[in-house]
């Protein structure tokens, strides 16, 4: 454990871009955890303040159209969209995990159907199958959102996943512990699993990056949990309410200024970690 | 091999649109409620209507077939796609969904195939700039700069210049795609028009994609000019911008036009929030519409529409794959 979080050290002092991104994605996390315990919540509820007013002394980033404090519903949002984001990532992880390994290491017809339907569902767009979900469900809710997306995103962790286990499980190592008995769960457990962390790590980036996307898209489109405060949802009333027309910068400009942060730090994490997964290919 | 090599692909596009098409059909019948009671039920309330709500709904499903068995009704959607006859707007009753596509299509098009065309010569050349050691400092910089703007999402960039170039300083209409009360025809004023209402959807897809463009030819770039003809191109004593543009972009560009075929194919689902930013008369503002109005033929229509041509696309794209890449039938894939 300690050589792993030396090595950890080691790699975010060599790569600058890994630690730009990590640092970024630290900062934000940090403020949508802190940020809500500082706050009035109460200050973020519909008509809780005189609506469109703009930034001043006690609202510092000014009112929306529908007399939220719009610093206030910001701190209330980031959480949200950072747990949409976690959750699908999470969850399209796990998935493509379990299916790329299942794939890789059984082979043939298991392999060719799990292959065939992570191809399948890559074509069918998934902003179809989200519009008609999330336009026929009830009520949203912010989990449920993290679920649809999390369905429609486990394909590019599964192709990676099952690529690498290809090519792992022919090496030296695993053949030898193979040769001396090991049973095909310890095989995967103890041989194959440690050494495609550096992979799922950058998959999980990617994963949350993608179904932040998603997710934020789907928002904007009004497909989002309407009662609840999000990013996206903010953009979606923004714009439902023409904040753009009626010249409200502070009420689309500040939740913009935060989606490209937390996009940014993201792309900065994922190129950082490519670099990092491609050396050790490049090294073995 | 070419031949068992289409056979498979044309049965994984039969497979697609096979869901699409079941998935269009089943989900709305899975879910909770009735949309033609809570349809006609809004209807109702917004004082639009009148007479017997029950009839009423009795006769709209007999209309659509939804007091046949379940299978029955499959049997009947089937042969309503096949017959491209994919019923009317509920809401602008009686435009029918067809035309309602129809109308939406050109605008998309038009609007993603230019926007596609022009980020993907920028970025390919951008790229090839990051990629060349050579290229002065802040070239190099400045293409860092836009590869960064490229993680942002489009609609957010696009919302930026409508507030910047629309409502600040009025140099572009803020929405819309041709000016107000303009009789379109083939003559100068439609073109302008047109044109002077696409600059800012255009402008926002392009800024967002050129990025991408440019991640993905610096790497090939970058390993192409590890390979050995261009140490021997440069032991020739050829100059660096020929090296650059005949012998590094030039072998670097092979992936770069397979990914613009696929973006291609992706042209009709490509830039929906765009254009609802927009107001821009296409596909998506359409899609918007309709979910924002609950007019569920309509959106199912266009969602199998993208579905569709989609799968269609990629069936394309495997076809001419081998043909400018052999080592693909070669290896059986």
């Amino acid at each position: 454990m300690r050589n792993l979080l030396a090595a950890i050290g080691a790699e975010l002092a060599r790569n600058r871009t890994l630690l730009a991104g990590v640092v970024l994605l630290g900062i934000i996390i940090a403020v949508a955890i802190l940020g809500p315990l500082l706050i009035d919540p109460s200050h973020a509820k519909v008509g809780a303040t005189i609506p469109r007013s703009p930034p001043n002394g006690q609202h510092w980033l000014g009112t929306d159209g529908q007399g939220r404090d719009v610093f206030t519903a910001l701190l209330l949002a980031m959480p949200q969209t950072l747990k949409i984001g976690l959750i699908a990532g999470l969850i399209s992880l796990s998935v493509g995990v379990a299916l790329g390994l299942i794939a890789g290491f059984s082979g043939g017809i298991v392999d060719t159907v799990i292959r065939l339907f992570s191809d399948v569902m890559m074509t069918i767009p998934g902003i179809a199958i989200l519009v008609l979900v999330a336009s026929n469900v009830r009520e949203m809710t912010v989990e449920l959102m993290a679920v649809i997306v999390a369905c429609l995103s486990w394909m590019v962790a599964t192709r990676t996943i099952r690529a690498q286990t290809l090519s792992l499980r022919e090496r030296g190592y695993v053949q030898i512990a193979r040769l001396n008995g090991s049973s095909e769960l310890k095989l995967i457990f103890v041989e194959v699993l440690p050494n495609l962390l550096p992979f799922i790590a950058s998959s999980f980036v990617i994963a949350v990056s993608n179904a932040m996307l998603a997710t934020i898209g789907l928002e904007a489109l009004g497909l989002g949990p309407q009662s609840e405060l999000t990013l996206g949802m903010t953009i979606y009333w923004a714009q439902f309410y023409g904040a753009i027309v009626r010249g409200m910068w502070w009420w689309w400009g500040p939740p913009i200024i935060l989606i490209s942060l937390i996009f940014i730090g993201l792309m900065l994490a994922s190129a950082g970690m490519d670099g990092f997964v491609n050396k050790r290919l490049r090294s073995d | 091999m070419y031949l068992g090599y289409v056979a498979k692909r044309f049965a994984i596009m039969l497979l697609v649109i096979f869901l699409a098409v079941s998935i269009n059909f089943a989900l709305p019948r899975m879910m909770p409620g009735d949309p033609i009671q809570a349809e006609l039920s809004q209807v109702m309330a917004s004082g639009s209507g009148s007479g017997d709500i029950t009839a009423m709904v009795k006769s709209y499903q007999a209309r659509f077939g939804l007091d046949q068995p379940v299978w029955h009704q499959y049997l009947a959607y089937w042969q309503q796609v096949f017959s491209l006859d994919l019923g009317y707007s509920l809401v602008n009753y009686p435009e029918k969904v067809n035309s309602a596509i129809l109308n939406g299509l050109p605008w998309t098009l038009s609007l993603l195939g230019f926007a596609t065309l022009i980020s993907f010569s920028v970025g390919t050349i951008l790229g090839g700039l990051i990629g060349w050691p050579r290229t002065p400092r802040f070239v190099a910089n400045l293409g860092s700069g836009v590869v960064l703007l490229s993680s942002v999402p489009y609609f957010l960039i696009g919302m930026v210049l409508l507030y910047v170039f629309a409502i600040v300083l009025k140099w572009f209409p803020a929405g819309g795609g041709m000016p107000f009360g303009l009789n379109a025809g083939f003559n100068f004023e439609t073109i302008r028009g047109v044109l002077w209402h696409g600059t800012l959807p255009a402008l926002s897809i392009i800024l967002a994609e050129i990025g991408a463009w440019a991640i993905g030819m610096r790497g090939m770039l970058v390993s192409v000019l590890g390979e050995d003809y261009i140490s021997l191109a440069e032991a020739k004593g050829n100059r660096p911008g020929r090296i650059l543009t005949r012998y590094g972009m030039r072998n670097a560009l092979l992936p770069q036009m397979t990914r613009l075929a696929l973006a291609l194919g992706h042209i009709v689902s490509g830039a929906v929030l765009v254009e609802v930013i927009f107001s821009y008369p296409g596909i998506g503002f359409r899609l918007y519409q309709a979910i924002q109005t609950k007019d569920y033929f309509v959106l199912q229509g266009i969602i199998l529409l993208l579905s569709v041509s989609i799968a269609i696309a990629m069936f394309v794209l495997d076809l001419i794959y081998p043909l400018i890449d052999p080592r693909i039938t070669a290896r059986g894939r």
